[in-house]
Parts: C-alpha cells; sequence; structure tokens
C-alpha cells in the first residue's frame, strides 16, 4: 500500500490532502457529504479577536479559470470558534490547523493565545496575506519587517508551530519566506489569492463590491508552483502549498516544486468531494510516475 | 442535499431566451420543496449556476427548472440536449414554509425568472385547499411564460412592463387594497422586491433572494444578506435563499 503519510510540526497527516481556510468554513457544511476523518487536516476559516461581519456583497465574481473574492474575514469571533466550532472538528480523526487574522499586532497575540489553550488545534496558519481588510492582514504579508514582527510576537504568545501563510502580491516571495523563518516560524503555506478586479460592463462599476478581490483556483495554479519553487531553493521550512489545485496530478505537481503537503480551496465549490476523490487517487497517480510514497515525491522536480 | 447526476429529459424554449427542462433522478426529486434550489456544474466554469425548483413529479421522478439565458454560463447550459448528464447539487437551501391550517387565501408574485420557483408552491397549497392568487411581471410579451400554468392554480394577472401584454407596469401598481390575503410570498429582482415589501410593510410575507455565490452551500459565506436583529449576516444559500419579509434588509 502507498504510504500517504506527511509528518510536519505539530501535524501528524495520514495523507498531504487538507482544506484551505475560508474555503470550508468549519467543516459542518461539507460534512453532510462526507468523513472529514478523511483528510490529513482542516484548515478552519480565519479567526479575529472579535466578530467580524464582513464586506458588503457581491463579495464573489466568477474569472476565467478562477473566481474572485472579498468576503472580508466574516467570523464569529475567536471565543465563539473554540467553544462551537473546535469541538465539533474535533469529532474526526484529523488535525484542526487554527487561522490567525487580525488587523493589529495586539489582535494576532490575543487570538494566538486563546487558540494555544485548545488542546484540540494542533498548529496555527498566522494569515498575515488577506488582501480583503482595509486593516491589518495583507500589510503585514508585503512587508518583511512587519512579517517578522507579527510572527515573533505570535511566537512567544503560545507553543504551538505557527505556519505564516504568504502573499503572492509581492515582487520578492523569497525575502518575506526568509524573514519569517529568521522571527521562527515552524512552516510556510503559501499562497493565498492575488489582487484582481472585474468590472461588470452594464454598471460600469467594478462587480465586488470592495472594488477588489482575491483571484483563487486554477488560474493561478502556475503562480503558486513558481513561488514555491523559489521558496524551496532558498528556505528550510516545510511548506503547505495551495492556489489551484483540483486533481491528484495537481497534488504531485505540488510535491515535486517542494511543497510538503497541499491544500485545496476553490475546487471545493466545484466538486464538494474533491478532496475524497483526490485522496482516492493518489496512490496511483504517485505509483504512475515512479514514486514509492508522498514523502518520495517532496522536492523532486529536476531543475537542471 | 447531495451531489448527483440528473439526467435532463426534456427541454424546450417556452418565451425569449427562455428555457424549460425536466431533469430526472432518485434523490433530488423525492423530498425536494418548493423554495429550494439546485446548484449546477457546468463544463469549463469554476462556479455553480443556481437555479431554482419549479415543479417537482416525485413518481416520474423529475423536476423542472425554468431559466434565463443571462450569461455565458446559462447559455452553455440552454445548448445541452435530452439524455445529457447534469452534475447538480441539490436540494439545497430551505424553501417557503406554510402552514396550511393558518392560511385561507394567498398571493404569489413574481418578477420574471422569479416566476418559477412559485409555480410548484402554488401547486403545492391549492392541493391544500389554499386560494390562490397570483400576479406576473415580465419585461415585454415575448417574455411571458406559465400564464396557462398559473391560471390553473386560481386568478393570475399578468403584467408587463412595456404593456405589450396583459397589465402595463410593474407588480406593485396592480397590487391595490381590494386585494385581500393572509400572506404573501415572492421571488424576482432585488427591486422589486424593495418596493414590494416596503408596499406590503403591513402583510405578513415571504421573498426569496438572489445573490452572487460561492460554494453554494454555506461555507464560504460569499451570498450573505443583512438581517434587521441580531443575527448580523445570514447565509442565502445555507439559511434562505427563502426569508420572511420582515427580517432581512433588502
Ligand atoms: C437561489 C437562486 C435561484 C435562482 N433561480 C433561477 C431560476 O430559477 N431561473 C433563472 O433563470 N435564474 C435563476 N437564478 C439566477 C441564475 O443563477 C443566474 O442568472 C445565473 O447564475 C447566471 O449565470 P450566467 O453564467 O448565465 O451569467 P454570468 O453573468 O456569466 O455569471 C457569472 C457569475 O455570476 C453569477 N450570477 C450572475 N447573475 C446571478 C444572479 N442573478 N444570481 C446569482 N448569481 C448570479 C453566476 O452564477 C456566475 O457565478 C437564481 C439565483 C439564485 C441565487
Ligand atoms: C471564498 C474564499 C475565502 C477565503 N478565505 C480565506 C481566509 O479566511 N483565510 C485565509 O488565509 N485564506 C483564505 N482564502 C484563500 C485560500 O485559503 C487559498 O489560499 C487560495 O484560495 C488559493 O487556493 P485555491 O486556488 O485552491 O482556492 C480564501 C479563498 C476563497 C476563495
Amino acid at each position: 500500500m502507498m504510504d500517504l503519510q506527511v509528518k510536519l510540526p505539530g501535524l501528524n497527516l495520514k495523507n498531504p490532502v487538507m482544506p484551505a481556510s475560508g474555503c470550508f468554513g468549519f467543516g459542518k457544511e461539507y460534512s453532510r457529504f462526507y468523513d472529514l476523518s478523511l483528510l490529513g487536516a482542516v484548515m478552519m476559516k480565519a479567526a479575529t479577536g472579535t466578530e467580524r461581519l464582513g464586506n458588503p456583497t457581491p463579495r464573489v465574481a466568477e474569472t476565467s479559470s478562477g473566481m474572485l473574492n472579498a468576503i472580508g474575514l466574516q467570523n464569529p469571533g475567536v471565543d465563539k470558534i473554540i467553544a462551537e466550532e473546535v469541538p465539533f472538528l474535533a469529532q474526526y480523526d484529523t488535525e484542526i490547523i487554527a487561522n490567525i487574522a487580525g488587523s493589529t499586532i495586539e489582535e494576532y497575540k490575543e487570538v494566538a493565545k486563546k487558540f494555544n489553550d485548545a488542546p484540540e488545534v494542533k498548529a496555527f496558519e498566522l494569515n498575515i496575506s488577506c488582501p480583503n481588510v482595509k486593516e491589518g492582514g495583507i500589510q503585514f504579508g508585503t512587508d518583511p519587517d512587519m512579517a517578522k514582527e507579527v510572527t515573533t510576537i505570535v511566537k512567544r504568545a503560545s507553543d504551538k508551530p505557527v505556519y505564516v501563510k504568504l502573499s503572492p502580491n509581492v515582487s520578492n516571495i523569497v525575502a518575506m519566506a526568509k524573514a519569517v523563518e529568521e522571527a521562527g516560524a515552524d512552516g510556510l503555506t503559501m499562497i493565498n489569492t492575488l489582487t484582481g478586479m472585474q468590472i461588470h460592463l452594464p454598471s460600469r462599476r467594478p462587480l465586488i463590491a470592495n472594488k477588489t478581490g482575491g483571484l483563487s483556483g486554477a488560474a493561478i495554479k502556475p503562480i503558486a508552483i513558481r513561488m514555491i519553487y523559489e521558496v524551496r531553493e532558498q528556505v528550510n521550512l516545510p511548506i503547505i502549498g495551495m492556489g489551484g489545485i483540483e486533481t491528484a496530478e495537481d497534488v504531485l505537481e505540488f510535491l515535486l516544486a517542494g511543497a510538503n503537503a497541499v491544500a485545496v480551496g476553490t475546487a471545493n465549490f466545484q466538486n464538494p468531494l474533491v478532496m475524497p476523490e483526490i485522496i482516492n487517487e493518489l496512490p496511483k497517480t504517485l505509483e504512475k510516475y515512479g514514486f514509492s510514497s508522498v514523502h518520495d515525491a517532496i522536492g523532486k522536480a529536476v531543475f537542471v | 442535499m447531495r451531489k448527483v447526476e440528473m439526467k435532463l429529459v426534456y427541454a424546450r424554449q417556452i418565451a425569449e431566451d427562455t428555457i424549460e427542462m425536466k431533469l430526472e433522478d432518485n434523490y433530488i426529486t423525492q423530498i425536494a420543496e418548493p423554495g429550494q434550489f439546485i446548484y449546477i456544474a457546468l463544463p469549463n466554469f469554476t462556479l455553480r449556476r443556481p437555479i431554482s425548483i419549479a415543479d417537482v413529479d416525485r413518481e416520474q421522478k423529475q423536476l423542472t427548472i425554468l431559466f434565463k439565458i443571462f450569461g455565458r454560463g446559462t447559455a452553455s447550459f440552454a445548448a445541452y440536449e435530452p439524455g445529457m448528464i447534469v452534475d447538480c447539487i441539490g436540494p439545497n437551501g430551505n424553501g417557503f414554509p406554510f402552514d396550511t391550517d393558518k392560511m385561507e387565501k394567498v398571493l404569489l408574485i413574481g418578477g420574471g425568472i422569479g416566476v418559477p420557483p412559485l409555480y410548484y408552491l402554488g401547486k403545492k397549497l391549492k392541493s391544500k385547499g389554499i386560494e390562490v392568487t397570483s400576479i406576473l411581471g415580465y419585461q415585454t410579451a415575448a417574455q411571458v411564460f406559465y400564464e396557462e400554468e398559473f391560471n390553473q392554480l386560481g386568478e393570475t394577472i399578468v403584467v408587463t412592463d412595456d404593456g405589450s401584454y396583459g397589465e402595463k407596469g410593474y407588480v406593485t401598481d396592480i397590487i391595490t387594497d381590494s386585494f385581500n390575503f393572509d400572506l404573501y410570498y415572492s421571488c424576482g429582482p432585488t427591486g422589486m422586491l424593495r418596493a414590494l415589501t416596503s408596499k406590503l410593510q403591513d402583510k405578513k410575507g415571504y421573498i426569496s433572494l438572489e445573490e452572487r455565490m460561492g460554494c453554494g452551500v454555506g461555507a464560504c459565506a460569499a451570498c450573505v444578506v443583512s438581517t434587521k436583529n441580531e443575527q448580523g449576516y445570514l447565509k442565502i444559500c445555507h439559511d434562505g435563499p427563502v426569508f420572511p419579509a420582515k427580517e432581512v434588509i433588502l
């Protein structure tokens, strides 16, 4: 039998596939379609210190091979998530990763401290790359010094492994990765969405009420692969890769580029069963291309 | 709610840019209620398309949908031919609530492509002995559909914006104090719903809303609507698409 297991800081993944944050809520809706214990892990929707209502609608627009979204971090706040959402996910045999967001460093710290006391949460994903909120988020993700600072503070506030989620909206992704590595990050997740816009012809206005939104889906996969390749060459942290994954072949491509595990976002919307299907296909795909385990394929792309 | 393959068994154009289809399956058709929708995947489109369930025949295991060719997705769907398989999630959302012991007369108000879900509702209500009156608004004569079908349910008034068929004007122009009903149900463009709910603010009613959706199952929080109470936003795909008219801010 093909070995799909991956061990990462804080995470014992039975397979390398998990939902990307914000595309799976807190799992309840998709648990109506399949047993969440099939998943390697679940990355929860972003949590902030207090409830966020998010942006006005429309919040999504379809694009060629992808979509734009500007949800604006709508979430019930960290306390409610710990009280009501974490216990639901904890029923399943899968690892729980909390996605932490905030407008200020203080808020990131507060959310991290609260999740630190929730034993079911195995690791943090530090969302310094949300392009859809006015304050915080993206500026932490585009300025290496701020990224370093917020990572340092969150590391100090907790003893759980911290994976920093990188934004592709930068010209030097390696500088960002190195900055958070220096700050003590335990891993990276990449990529978040790329800022985009769509103009609605009849009204001549941006279709998304927030004007801009984050581009996700198949359209961004080559960018994710390129960025993982660049970071993998120069940074030693484990990487959870994401951006446009739809098939087991896509997963293998991410592994080859240097990702240790992967997350699937937008593809869930088209096919709610996409992750169990990928997990089911993955052994055959690995075998087809001559690998004997997931571990065997990581970073095996040939660049010389 | 499940992801199922439905078989397209019948398709025809019934008005300008308006298609009627019948789809067959063993699951959705057995549990669908009026006001729920199916969420349809189309090859080469990232997002699914939400389409209301316009009628259900549980014995034949078929449901009817009616849709307007609006953009590229619905245009590609309109080219499907009987025998083809349609990838659907459904039934999604919560339908129109009704307690037939507590009502005698209802008013259905549909605008354009908001008319379809009211048909299945009207049929169910009529079969339970409720008196149904319908006001159906369309832009122009060429777009009018299902007048005959609604006539079978009770008094039906057709209105067109340009007066090319039926009465001239908007559905809200037609509703006068002489209309006597316990409850109203409506689906149509947001502008129409806004005018209607303010005109009928003293009446109890339910409205079905449209918004651009992501997952369609309640996970991504794309299609939200503000509420008048403490609940903040509700999700149209999951908590709706039908809401009490007094609960939401349009
Ligand atoms: C609950 C619900 C029930 C609906 N029922 C019906 C029905 O029975 N018959 C019918 O003709 N139409 C119905 N609609 C509207 C229908 O979903 C849109 O007309 C359709 O999605 C347009 O797709 P397109 O590719 O042709 O247009 P495009 O403009 O190319 O679509 C681009 C994107 O915007 C979305 N979109 C565009 N317009 C709408 C809209 N009005 N509502 C939601 N999403 C939209 C599309 O789904 C797609 O993701 C319903 C909408 C909702 C929310
Ligand atoms: C609707 C939507 C909501 C998202 N919300 C979040 C979020 O709350 N936190 C976060 O870190 N990323 C969020 N993302 C980004 C995804 O986690 C992922 O990084 C990105 O979509 C790329 O993967 P994909 O192409 O597979 O979707 C969101 C993406 C989408 C489409």
